[in-house]
C-alpha cells in the first residue's frame, strides 16, 4: 500500500513549496519569499552583477524618431548623442530605469502616500501625512496645467515616460531590481504624474519644514509668551552677510503687505491656542537642507574665465538622488546631475554656461485655523458667512488589510491637514488648513529644460522666471564672462512674522496679500567684488521691503565663511575651488570659542574640565577627520546653551523648538548681563554668563569623559557620517565614513546629511569641470558601481568630467561601452 | 546508471524551466516529479536523485554568480537573512533548500508511479 507515503510526501512537498513561497514575518518586517529569493534562476543571485560586466547593447524601440548612440565611460556615466530632443529624453528615461528603477518607484510611492500598499499598515502614518498634506493634489494641479497649456513639456514628459516604460516592458521578471525581490512586489508603469509627484517631494523636502516648524514655533510662543519668545527667537542677526551685499538699494515694492489691525492681540500675543504636535509624522525635512553655490568672475581667476561651484546639501542616501549624465542633441549639449524620475539635467553646464542652485529657505507654507459648522465639515466660517467645502477622497490601499480613506475638506486656503480624524490628544479639536505654494500649478520642469539650452544671461533669466517652488538661489556663470545670482520662486509678500505661527482662518485679514513680482526678487549681476554666492543665509539685509520668514530657517555661518574666502582669493584655479568646497574651517567656533573663554572661570573648574578646555583651546578650528577639539567644542557649546535657556524651556509637556545658536553668541558678544542667562529656577541667586559658561563646561566634561572612554572623541568617530539605503537597512548602507565637516562648515557633512553633489565648472573654451556625488551610477546593491564614488567623495577628491563631442568621446580612453538605440 | 540519468535529466529540465522567468521559481518541483515518474527507482534513490540534481544545480549556479560578483551581494544578503555575512553559509542554505524540495518532489513522483 503506497498511497499513504504518497499522500504524506505530496503534502510535505506542497507544504514546503507553500511555506517557501510565503512572506514570513521576521521581527517588525516581512522576509522575502525565501524560495523565490534564494532561487539562483529567479531570486537575488541574479542581481549579483558580474564585476566586469559588458554593458554593450542594442535596443530597438518603436517610439524613437531616429537612432541614438550612448557611450558609457569607466564610471558608468552615459553620454547620450541623439538627433532629436525627444529621443534624448526617451533614452534618459530608459537609462534611469535601467539603473535606478526601484528608487524611482519607491520615492514616488513615498511622495504619493502609497507605501502601505507594499509594506503594510506600519507605514500608514507616513502615507496619511503625505495624502493630507496635498502631495497628490499638487501633482494633479501641475499635470492638468501642463497638459492644457504646455505642449512642449507634455511631449518631453511623454518621451521620458515612454523610455522608462520601454525598459520596464522588456524587463524579464528574473531581472527585477534587488529591492523588488526583497520586498516582494513588482514595478508598475511610469506616468508623467509620477515625475510631478517626485518634484512635489523635492518641494516638500525644501519648503515643507514649516509643516513641523510652524507648529513648534506656535507651541513655543504659547509656552513662553510672545515677549520672551521674541527675545529668544529673534529675527535680528548681527553677523548676517546676506546673498545680496549689504547696502544694495532695492526698488520700491509694488505690494506693501499690511499687518491686520488685531494682529497683536489675536495673533502674536494669543496664548490660548493649543497647537497640534506629536501627530505621527514622517521625519521632518532636515533643517540643514541647504547648499552652497558661488561663481567668481574672470577678474579673480588665473585663466581670466569664470568658475562656478555648486554643492546641494541634502539627506545622503543610497541609491543617490542624483544620476550623472551627458545629453547632446543638435539643440544643446549639457552635462550634470539629473534626477532619476525627471527628464533633463538639474544642476550642470552646457557649452555656453553653468548653473547651480541652493535652497532659498523662504516661508511659503502656512497653517490657518478653520472653524467648521459641524462634524460633517461641509461648511466653514469665512468672512462672516458659512462657506461650503469640497471633499477630496484619498484612498490608501494597505497590504493584507482594508483600505483607509482620508476624506479631506478643501477650503479656500487649501486642504485641511489636521482635524478631528487626524491629530493628537493635545490638539483639542483644532482644524488646520494648509496653504502652500507647492499646491499651485508649476512648470518647474521647464526651467531645467530651458537652462539645459540656455546660451547667455538673458536665456538664464527667462528660464528661471518660470520657477515657482521650492524657491532657489540660481547661480550663473557664462563663457562670455557674466556671473549672476537670483533668488527665484513664488514668494509671498509677507508682513513681519506673518505665517511664523498658526494664523486665524476665519476671515481674509490674515490671507496672503500677493506674490512678489519676479523682478523684485533679490538678484545681482557682475558685482564689483568679483563674485556671487549663497549658502542659505537670508538673501538680503532688513532693508529689503518684504519679510523673508523666521530666522531659524536661515543658517548664517557658512555664508560668512564662503564670502570671507572668496573675498581674499585671487588667481583662482579649479583646484583652489576643490579645496574651498571641501574646506573644514569652523567660522562659528572662531567667534564662539573666544566668547566662551571670556566668561569662563578657569579657577573654578575640576582638573578633568581644565583638560577638556585645554583640548578646545589648542584646536586649530578645523572640523577635520581626526580632530578632538571640535568634538569638545561642540559638546561644551551645546551644554552652555542648555545652561542658558534650559530653564526657560523646562516643564513643557509638548516639544518646543530650541533657539538658534546665533542668538546666544550675539548676546554673549554684546551684553554680558543678558537677563536670559539667569536660571529662573534659583530664586535666591541671579546667574550670569560667567556662571552658565562655567557650569556648561563642567556638565560637558561628564559627557566628554564618557566619550573619551569609548574612544569616540575623534570627530569622524563621534559624528559617524552614514549614507543610508532608502530602506534604512544598515547592510545596504555605508556607515562610519572618515569625513570631516559639519554644521556651519562649507563641507557641510553631518551625520547623514551633506554635499549630495559637488560640481566645479571652469568656463574655459573647452570646459574644465569636476565633481561627484556620494553614491554610484548603479542602484543595484549587487553592483560594483553601487557606491563606487563614496570613498573618493569622503576623501574630498574629484573626478574630471568627460564633456566631449561624439567623435572625441568615442575615441577617449575612458569610454568603455556603447549602447545603440535603434528606431524600429 | 538509472540514478545518474535521473539526476542529469532532472537538473537539465529544472534549469530549462528556470530560463522562463514567467514560470514560478518552484517549476522544478513539477519537472522532478515527471522525471521520477518516468524513471522508476526505489523511493530512497528517487529522493536522492532529486536531492542531488537540484542541489548541484543551485549550488553550481550560485557559486558561478557569486564568484563573478566577488561576493558583493551575497555578503550583504547573508547579513540580512541573517547568516553573519558568510557567503558560504548562504550558498549552503540555498543549496540545501533547493535540494530538499527537489528530493521531496522526486520522492512524491516515485510514490505516485508505484501507486498507479
Amino acid at each position: 500500500m503506497r498511497l499513504l507515503p504518497l499522500i504524506a510526501s505530496a503534502i510535505l512537498t506542497t507544504g514546503l513549496v507553500f511555506t517557501l513561497d510565503t512572506q514570513l514575518k521576521i521581527g517588525n518586517s516581512k522576509a522575502p519569499r525565501l524560495g523565490y529569493f534564494l532561487s539562483p534562476q529567479h531570486g537575488f543571485w541574479k542581481n549579483a552583477e558580474k564585476i566586469n560586466t559588458n554593458f554593450d547593447a542594442t535596443i530597438i524601440a518603436n517610439e524613437l524618431k531616429g537612432n541614438v548612440d550612448v557611450y558609457v565611460d569607466d564610471r558608468l556615466v552615459p553620454h547620450i548623442y541623439a538627433d532629436h530632443d525627444a529621443d534624448a529624453y526617451f533614452v534618459q528615461g530608459y537609462l534611469h530605469a535601467k539603473f535606478r528603477l526601484w528608487q524611482m518607484d519607491f520615492e514616488t510611492r513615498v511622495a504619493s502616500g502609497r507605501l502601505s500598499e507594499i509594506a503594510g499598515a506600519d507605514k500608514l502614518p507616513i502615507d496619511r501625512f503625505f495624502r493630507r498634506l496635498g502631495m497628490v493634489y499638487g501633482a494633479e494641479q501641475t499635470e492638468a496645467n501642463i497638459n492644457a497649456t504646455n505642449p512642449l513639456m507634455k511631449a518631453t514628459l511623454d518621451a521620458y515616460t515612454a523610455g522608462v516604460n520601454a525598459y520596464i516592458k522588456q524587463l524579464d521578471p528574473t531581472d527585477l531590481p534587488f529591492e523588488f525581490k526583497l520586498m516582494n512586489y513588482v514595478p508598475e508603469d511610469w506616468t508623467p504624474k509620477k515625475t510631478y509627484l517626485f518634484l512635489m517631494f523635492m518641494s516638500y523636502d525644501l519648503t515643507g519644514r514649516s509643516a513641523n516648524a510652524d507648529l513648534q514655533l506656535t507651541n513655543t510662543r504659547d509656552f513662553l509668551g510672545y515677549d520672551l519668545f521674541d527675545k529668544l527667537y529673534t529675527n535680528k542677526q548681527d553677523s548676517l552677510d546676506p546673498i545680496i551685499p549689504k547696502g544694495t538699494d532695492f526698488a520700491k515694492p509694488s505690494i506693501i503687505p499690511k499687518k491686520p489691525s488685531n494682529s497683536d492681540s489675536s495673533y502674536l500675543h494669543t496664548t490660548n491656542a493649543l497647537a497640534i504636535n506629536n501627530v505621527a509624522m514622517p521625519e521632518a525635512p532636515d533643517k540643514n537642507n541647504g547648499s552652497n553655490n558661488w561663481a567668481v568672475s574672470g577678474s579673480k581667476t588665473k585663466s581670466g574665465r569664470p568658475i562656478l561651484c555648486s554643492d546641494p546639501h541634502l539627506g545622503l542616501n543610497l541609491p543617490s538622488l542624483w544620476y550623472e549624465i551627458q545629453i547632446t542633441t543638435p539643440t544643446h549639449s549639457t552635462y550634470g546631475a539629473s534626477f532619476p524620475g525627471s527628464p533633463a539635467v538639474i544642476i550642470g553646464f552646457n557649452d555656453s554656461l553653468a548653473w547651480g542652485v541652493t535652497n532659498a529657505g523662504r516661508d511659503v507654507f502656512d497653517y490657518y485655523e478653520i472653524k467648521f459648522k459641524d462634524s460633517t465639515q461641509n461648511e466653514y466660517w469665512y468672512n462672516g458667512a458659512w462657506k461650503s467645502t469640497t471633499k477630496r477622497k484619498e484612498i490608501i490601499k494597505v497590504k493584507d488589510s482594508t483600505d483607509v480613506i482620508e476624506d479631506i475638506a478643501m477650503t479656500n486656503w487649501g486642504p485641511t491637514m489636521f482635524d478631528a480624524h487626524y491629530q493628537n490628544p493635545q490638539s483639542n479639536g483644532r482644524n488646520l488648513a494648509v496653504q502652500w505654494t507647492a499646491h499651485s500649478t508649476s512648470t518647474g520642469v521647464e526651467t531645467f529644460y530651458q537652462l539645459n539650452r540656455a546660451k547667455n544671461y538673458e536665456d538664464y533669466l527667462h528660464a528661471i522666471s518660470l520657477w515657482t517652488c521650492p524657491g532657489q538661489n540660481f547661480v550663473l556663470a557664462t563663457k562670455t564672462g557674466d556671473i549672476a545670482i537670483k533668488q527665484q520662486g513664488r514668494f509671498v509678500a509677507r508682513w513681519e512674522r506673518q505665517g511664523d505661527f498658526i494664523m486665524p482662518g476665519e476671515d481674509s485679514s490674515y490671507a496672503w496679500q500677493g506674490i512678489i513680482p519676479n523682478d523684485e526678487n533679490p538678484m545681482i549681476k557682475n558685482p564689483a567684488r568679483g563674485f556671487v554666492s549663497s549658502a542659505n543665509q537670508p538673501a538680503t539685509d532688513p532693508t529689503y521691503p518684504y519679510y523673508l520668514g523666521a530666522a531659524s530657517a536661515f543658517p548664517l555661518y557658512r555664508g560668512i565663511s564662503v564670502n570671507k574666502h572668496l573675498t581674499s582669493m585671487n588667481q583662482i584655479t579649479a583646484q583652489d575651488m576643490q579645496a574651498l568646497q571641501t574646506d573644514n574651517y569652523n567660522v562659528f567656533a572662531a567667534t564662539a570659542r573666544p566668547a566662551m573663554m571670556r566668561y569662563l572661570q578657569l579657577d573654578k573648574l575640576s582638573n578633568d574640565a581644565k583638560r577638556m578646555v585645554n583640548e578646545m583651546t589648542n584646536w586649530d578650528l578645523n572640523n577635520s577627520v581626526n580632530s578632538k577639539g571640535i568634538t569638545v567644542f561642540k559638546i561644551i557649546w551645546d551644554s552652555v546653551e542648555q545652561a542658558v535657556w534650559g530653564d526657560e524651556l523646562a516643564g513643557s509637556t509638548i516639544p518646543l523648538t530650541k533657539p538658534e545658536a546665533f542668538v546666544l553668541l550675539d548676546q554673549m558678544n554684546k551684553d554680558s548681563n543678558w537677563v536670559i542667562a539667569d536660571d529662573i529656577r534659583t530664586k535666591d541667586k541671579i546667574e550670569n554668563f560667567k556662571d552658565q559658561v562655567t557650569l556648561g563646561v563642567e556638565n560637558a566634561t561628564k559627557k566628554l569623559s564618557e566619550l573619551e572612554k569609548e574612544n569616540k572623541l575623534e570627530w569622524s568617530l563621534f559624528k559617524a557620517t552614514r549614507i543610508l539605503h532608502l530602506t534604512k537597512m544598515p547592510v545596504l548602507s555605508r556607515l562610519n565614513l572618515p569625513i570631516g565637516g559639519g554644521v556651519n562648515i562649507i563641507n557641510a557633512t553631518t551625520e547623514n546629511h551633506g554635499p549630495s553633489w559637488r560640481m566645479i565648472v571652469h568656463l574655459t573654451d573647452e570646459i574644465e569641470a569636476y565633481g561627484l556625488y556620494p553614491g554610484g551610477q548603479s542602484g543595484n546593491p549587487g553592483s560594483p558601481y553601487y557606491d563606487s564614488f563614496v570613498n573618493t567623495w569622503a576623501a574630498g577628491q574629484y573626478y574630471r568630467f568627460l564633456f566631449l563631442g561624439k567623435e572625441k568621446l568615442k575615441q577617449n580612453a575612458r569610454t568603455k561601452w556603447h549602447l545603440q538605440f535603434k528606431a524600429a | 546508471m538509472k540514478i545518474l540519468i535521473s539526476i542529469i535529466l532532472s537538473a537539465l529540465l529544472a534549469y530549462a524551466a528556470g530560463i522562463y522567468g514567467n514560470l514560478p521559481w518552484w517549476s522544478f518541483v513539477i519537472t522532478n516529479l515527471i522525471v521520477a515518474m518516468a524513471i522508476p527507482q526505489k523511493a530512497f534513490y528517487s529522493f536522492l536523485s532529486g536531492f542531488v540534481a537540484i542541489g548541484l544545480l543551485w549550488c553550481g549556479l550560485a557559486i558561478l554568480l557569486d564568484q563573478g560578483n566577488d561576493h558583493i551581494l551575497s555578503m550583504k544578503v547573508a547579513t540580512i537573512l541573517p547568516l553573519k555575512g558568510s557567503y558560504i553559509a548562504l550558498i549552503a542554505v540555498t543549496t540545501f533548500m533547493g535540494a530538499l524540495l527537489g528530493g521531496l518532489a522526486s520522492l512524491t513522483g516515485s510514490f505516485a508511479r508505484a501507486t498507479k
